[in-house]
C-alpha cells in the first residue's frame, strides 16, 4: 500500500486503528520526496530529522489516549510562512540563510494539532509570479507534465500535494496564488475570507489582499485543515474576532435549492474552449443535484487586474523595504558606505520580478501618482466589492472557471501581462474580501487538470465546502 | 542684543514647532515590550518592534487614549475615524524601513494654547497631534570604526504636536513649550524629560519684512533638547536669516543642526523638493474608531490643567498671580505646594520657600521635587515655627539646611540643636550687659550721636546667642540699657 495516497481522513483512520504507525506514514512521504523532488523541485527544505524525532513522540502521545486532531499527518508549508528554527527563505537569495527565532500562528496551530512539518515549499520569490519560475532555488515543475508550470506563486505547495509529496500544504493567496496552482495541478485549494486565518508569521507581500489557505487532495481534507488553522489571533489586527463553525459539519451531499450565480463577464473572450465546456458540464451537475443557476453581472470585473496590480505592488514595495542587509539575510560585501550597502544588497539579493514590482509599487504611491493610481485602485476595489455584495443578495455562491487556460509551458515568465491574465477569475475574491475554492474537474485534451472555482460570501466557507463536497461526490 | 532688537524692528520672525513627546505608557505602541528608558542594548525588543519578516503590529489602546488626552487638553477636535499610515524611508535605525505614523487623518486637529508674554495674551494654533513610533538609536563606535544599533527605543510611542507658524520670538516659544510641557505632565501623557530625549523640539523658522503676509523660505532645526538650546538656536537663526536677507541673499530651504556648545547652526542635509515618503494607509492596522463612550471615558480622565489649577490656587490660597504661575508651571511643584499649604496657615510663606531656597536647592543638586528629603509636611511645620516666633527667619534657614541633609522633623532639629528663640528678657539682659561691658567704644560713639552703632550692639547680642535672641526684645533691652547708661 502506498501510504502517500491516503487522504488526511483515511490516514487518521488507519493510524487510529493501528493499521499504520505515524513513523511509517512520515517515512513514506520522506521517501516520496527523495524520489521526486529532483524532478519536481517542490521543496526548498526538508526537515528529515525533525520528522524522525516527532513521529515517535506523537505516536506515544496518541497511544496514551491524548486527543490530537491531526496526529502524525505529514504536511508542508510554503516558504513564506515563518517556521521557528527552520530555514524560511521566501524563495529569495535575500533570505537564503534566514532561520527565524519565532513562529507563525498557523505553524503553531498545526504543531499543536499534531501535524508534522515535512519541510518548506518552493514558490515564486516573495510571492511574486504566477508560474513558480521566479525562485532563487529553481523552478517547480508540474507533476502532470514537467514541461509545464505548476502555477504560482505557491507552485511548490500545489505540486507537492498533487505528487503525494505532502498530505496537505499551506500557501498564501493574494490574487489566486493558492487557487491557480491548485487548478493547474488538479488539487483542492481554498482562499479563505480575509481575516479568517491569522497572517502573523506570513512574510508579507500584499498585506491587504493575502490570506493563508490550505491545498489538499479532497474537499473533506480542506475542511479538516481549515478547522485546524482558522480563528481569531490577537497578534494579527486584521484577523476577525468571530467564532467559526466546524467546517466538517458542511460535508453533506445535499445542495438542494442552492442558488448559484454565473457572472456573464467571466465567460466572454479568452476562455479556453474545453474549460468553457467543463463549466457547462459543472452547471449541469449542480442543477441535477437541485441547485438553481442564475446569470449575474459583475461589471467592474475588467478593472480587477489593474487595480490588484497597483495595490499589491504598492504594498509590496513597502513590505519588502526592510530587506536591507543590516540585520539578517543576504548582505552585499565590500561596501564603502551605507547607501552602497543598501543598493548592492537589494540589487543582488532580489530577483528581477521582485525588483520590477518594487519599482512599480514605489511609483504608484509616489506623491505625484498617488491620486491617479493608488487612490483610483482603491476606488475600483470598493466598487468591485459592491458589485459582489449586490450579487450575493440573490445567490449563495458564484461559479467560475478557476483559470482561463490549463497549465502553460515553462519559459513564458517574461510576459507579465500573460501571467496576470491567468488570475483574471481569482483576483476579485481577494479584492472583495470573499472566500473562494478551486476544485478539480477532470482534464483537458492534453490530460491537464481543469479547475472549477466557487466564490462565497465573507466567512461563508461552510457553503463553499458544502457545494464543493457535493460536486466532488457527484463527478 | 541691541543690534538684534533693531533688526527685529524691521523684520518679523515666524516660527512653527514640531514637538515630539514620548508617551509614558508601560509598553510600546505595537508590541508588549517595555518602554522604560535605558536598559542593556537590544534587550527590550521582539520580532514586532524590530520589524522581523512576518511579524505584525497590534495597536496599544493606551497610546490612543494618551494622544486624545493631549488633544483634549490643548483644545483640539478629536478625529472619530482616524487612520495610520506608513512613512517610507531607509535608515538603519528604522528596521521596517517605514515608520508607522499618521498622515491624512491624525487623531487630533485644530487646537490652540493660550500663552502670556510680557503681559500680552496670545493664542497659538495647534495644527495637529498624531501618534507614531520612535526609531532605534545608532551608536557610533569610534574605536572600532563601525556603527552599532540599539533597538530598545524602537516602537516607543510618540505624539507629534505640530503648531501653526504663529510664534514670533524666542520668548514666545519658551513660554509655549513650558506651557505645553506642563500640560503633558499634568495629563501624565509624557514625563517630558528633555535631557533623556522624551521631549524633542524641531523649529521651523523664517523671516519676512514686517507687514508682509507671505511666508519666507524656512529652515528647520532638528532635535533640540533643552529650552535654553531652543532659545539660543532661535536667536542665532533669526539673526542669521535677517543678515542674509539684508545682504540680498535668498534663504535656502534646508535642515540645520544646532551645535549648542559652539552656539552655531550649520546645514545638515538639503531638504530639496524630491524627498517623498510615499505615505499610504498601513494595511496591517485597522482604522481607529473613537466612539462616544470611549471619548467620554478619555474626557473624564483629563485632570485639572495648569490654568485651572492656577486660578484655583489663587482663589483657595490667596496667592499672588506671579506665585501661582510659578508653582503651577510644574505639576510636581504644584502637588508639593498643595500638600504643604493645606497644612499651613501661611500658604504665601510656603510659596516663598518654593520659589526661593527650595528651588535653589533643586537646581544645585539637580534633583526632582518628588525626590527630596524635605517633605511638604515638614516644610509646613517649619513655616509654622517661624510664624509663631519659635525660631527666627534666619535660624529657619539653618533648620532647612539640616532638614535637607537629614530629612528630619524641624521640631526635633530645633530642640536637639537648641535653636529656639530666647524670649526670656532676663536671659537676654545678661547678654546685653556683657556686650556693654565689652564694647565701651561703641557706647561712647552712640553718646556722640553715632546711632548706627546700636545696630552693632544688636549684632553682638545675636552673635552671643547664636542668633536665637528675640530681636525685638534685644532691641528694647539695649535701648533701655543705653538710657540707664547715659543717665548715670
Ligand atoms: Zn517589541
Amino acid at each position: 500500500m502506498d501510504l502517500t495516497r491516503l487522504t488526511i481522513s483515511e490516514a487518521l483512520e488507519k493510524i487510529k486503528n493501528k493499521e499504520i504507525s505515524i513513523i511509517e506514514l512520515v517515512r513514506s512521504y520522506l521517501k516520496q520526496i527523495e524520489n521526486l523532488n529532483k524532478t519536481i523541485g517542490a521543496y526548498i527544505t526538508v526537515c528529515r530529522e525533525d520528522c524522525e524525532r516527532m513521529g515517535p513522540i506523537l505516536q506515544e502521545k496518541l497511544d496514551c489516549g491524548e486527543n490530537i486532531p491531526l496526529a502524525g499527518i505529514p504536511m508542508a508549508l510554503s516558504d513564506n510562512i515563518i517556521t521557528r528554527g527552520v530555514l524560511t527563505t521566501c524563495a529569495s537569495k535575500m533570505l537564503h540563510n534566514f532561520i527565524p527565532q519565532y513562529d507563525s500562528t498557523v505553524n503553531e496551530k498545526l504543531r499543536h494539532s499534531g501535524a508534522i512539518l515535512l519541510g518548506k515549499l518552493n514558490m515564486d520569490e516573495f510571492s511574486i509570479g504566477s508560474s513558480n519560475e521566479n525562485s532563487y532555488f529553481g523552478p517547480v515543475k508540474n507533476p502532470w507534465d514537467p514541461e509545464r508550470v505548476p502555477g504560482g506563486s505557491c507552485g511548490g505547495a500545489a505540486a507537492a500535494v498533487a505528487a503525494n509529496m505532502a498530505c496537505f500544504a499551506l500557501g498564501s493567496d493574494a490574487c489566486g496564488s493558492v487557487r491557480q496552482p491548485s487548478s493547474f495541478c488538479g488539487v483542492v485549494g481554498l482562499k479563505p475570507t480575509y481575516g479568517l486565518i491569522s497572517r502573523y508569521g506570513l512574510i508579507a507581500f500584499a498585506s491587504s489582499l493575502e490570506q493563508i489557505g490550505p491545498i489538499t487532495r479532497t474537499v473533506e481534507d480542506c475542511a479538516i485543515v481549515l478547522n485546524a488553522i482558522a480563528g481569531y489571533d490577537p497578534k494579527d489586527s486584521t484577523s476577525a474576532n468571530i467564532k467559526h463553525p466546524d467546517y466538517t459539519a458542511f460535508l453533506k451531499d445535499n445542495i438542494k435549492g442552492l442558488k448559484i450565480g454565473l457572472p456573464k463577464e467571466y465567460i466572454e473572450k479568452g476562455l479556453q474552449k474545453e474549460i468553457k465546456q467543463k463549466l457547462c458540464e459543472a452547471l449541469t451537475v449542480f442543477e441535477s443535484m437541485g441547485a438553481v443557476v442564475e446569470e449575474i453581472s459583475i461589471p467592474m470585473t475588467k478593472y480587477a487586474i489593474p487595480a490588484y496590480y497597483i495595490i499589491a505592488s504598492a504594498e509590496a514595495s513597502s513590505n519588502l523595504a526592510r530587506y536591507d542587509g543590516i540585520r539578517y539575510g543576504y548582505r552585499a560585501e565590500d561596501c564603502e558606505s551605507l547607501e552602497e550597502l543598501y543598493k548592492k544588497t537589494r540589487s543582488e539579493g532580489f530577483g528581477f520580478e521582485v525588483k520590477r514590482t518594487i519599482m512599480l509599487g514605489a511609483y504608484f504611491i509616489s506623491r505625484n501618482c498617488y491620486d491617479s493610481y493608488y487612490k483610483k485602485a482603491l476606488k475600483v476595489r470598493r466598487l468591485i466589492s459592491e458589485d459582489f455584495k449586490k450579487a450575493f443578495n440573490d445567490i449563495d455562491v458564484i461559479i467560475t472557471p478557476t483559470v482561463p487556460k490549463t497549465a502553460f509551458k515553462t519559459g513564458r515568465k517574461d510576459d507579465p501581462i500573460q501571467m496576470c491574465m491567468s488570475n483574471i477569475y481569482t483576483v476579485s475574491a481577494n479584492l472583495a474580501g470573499l472566500c473562494a475554492i478551486s476544485i478539480p474537474h477532470g482534464t483537458d485534451c492534453n490530460g491537464l487538470p481543469v479547475g472549477l472555482q466557487l466564490i462565497g460570501k465573507p466567512f461563508d466557507e461552510g457553503t463553499l465546502i458544502r457545494a464543493a463536497y457535493a460536486f466532488e461526490k457527484n463527478t | 542684543m541691541k543690534d538684534l532688537k533693531e533688526k527685529l524692528m524691521e523684520y518679523e520672525v515666524v516660527i512653527g514647532l514640531e514637538v515630539h513627546a514620548e508617551l509614558t505608557t508601560n509598553s510600546k505602541i505595537y508590541c508588549n515590550c517595555a518602554t522604560r528608558f535605558g536598559g542593556e542594548p537590544n534587550t527590550r525588543c521582539c520580532p514586532v518592534c524590530t520589524g522581523m519578516p512576518g511579524a505584525l503590529p497590534v495597536l496599544n489602546k493606551k497610546v490612543v487614549e494618551y494622544a486624545v488626552k493631549a488633544g483634549l487638553a490643548t483644545n483640539c477636535s478629536i478625529t472619530r475615524y482616524s487612520r495610520q499610515d506608513r512613512k517610507n524611508y531607509f535608515y538603519p535605525d528604522l528596521p521596517k524601513a517605514y515608520q508607522t505614523s499618521q498622515q491624512d487623518r491624525p487623531l487630533c486637529t485644530n487646537g490652540y494654547l493660550e500663552i502670556e508674554v510680557d503681559g500680552l495674551l496670545k493664542k497659538v494654533g495647534i495644527h495637529r497631534i498624531h501618534i507614531e513610533e520612535d526609531a532605534g538609536k545608532l551608536i557610533h563606535n569610534e574605536s572600532g570604526n563601525n556603527t552599532l544599533i540599539d533597538y530598545n527605543r524602537c516602537g516607543v510611542p510618540l505624539i507629534e504636536i505640530v503648531t501653526r507658524p504663529e510664534l514670533n520670538s524666542s520668548a514666545e516659544v519658551k513660554v509655549f513649550i513650558e506651557k505645553l510641557k506642563a500640560i503633558l505632565e499634568y495629563t501624565e501623557v509624557s514625563d517630558c524629560k528633555m535631557q533623556e530625549g522624551s521631549l524633542r523640539v524641531d523649529i521651523n523658522l523664517s523671516v519676512r519684512p514686517k507687514g508682509e503676509s507671505t511666508l519666507g523660505n524656512r529652515t528647520e532645526i532638528k532635535n533640540l533638547n533643552s529650552i535654553s538650546a531652543i532659545v539660543r538656536a532661535i536667536e542665532y537663526e533669526a539673526k542669521r536669516q535677517i543678515d542674509e536677507v539684508k545682504k540680498g541673499r535668498k534663504i535656502i530651504q534646508e535642515t540645520r543642526r544646532w551645535d549648542d556648545e559652539k552656539g552655531v547652526s550649520f546645514p545638515m542635509r538639503e531638504k530639496n523638493e524630491t524627498v517623498d515618503y510615499r505615505f499610504f494607509p498601513e494595511p496591517d492596522l485597522c482604522p481607529i474608531i473613537i466612539d462616544e463612550a470611549w471619548l467620554n471615558e478619555i474626557k473624564s480622565s483629563v485632570p485639572e490643567l495648569p490654568d485651572e489649577r492656577k486660578n484655583r490656587i489663587i482663589a483657595e490660597y490667596k496667592l499672588p498671580e506671579y506665585d501661582a504661575n510659578f508653582i503651577t508651571g510644574s505639576k510636581t511643584l504644584a502637588d508639593y505646594f498643595e500638600k504643604a499649604a493645606c497644612k499651613s496657615k501661611n500658604p504665601k510663606a510656603i510659596s516663598n520657600w518654593l520659589m526661593g531656597d527650595l528651588s535653589k536647592k533643586l537646581k544645585e543638586n539637580n534633583v526632582e521635587i518628588t525626590n527630596i528629603p524635605v517633605t511638604p509636611e515638614n516644610l509646613a511645620k517649619l513655616v509654622e515655627f517661624i510664624d509663631s516666633g519659635v525660631i527666627s527667619g534666619k535660624i529657619a534657614k539653618q533648620v532647612f539646611e539640616i532638614m535637607w541633609v537629614t530629612s528630619g522633623d524641624p521640631a526635633e532639629i530645633i530642640e536637639n540643636k537648641g535653636l529656639r528663640v530666647i524670649n526670656d528678657a532676663d536671659e537676654i539682659r545678661k547678654v546685653v550687659i556683657k556686650v556693654f561691658e565689652e564694647n565701651p567704644k561703641a557706647i561712647e560713639d552712640i553718646r556722640k550721636g553715632k546711632e548706627k552703632s546700636i545696630g552693632f550692639l544688636i549684632g553682638q547680642v545675636m552673635r552671643k546667642t547664636n542668633g536665637k535672641a528675640a530681636p525685638d526684645i534685644a532691641n528694647q533691652l539695649i535701648r533701655k540699657e543705653l538710657d540707664r547708661y547715659f543717665d548715670s
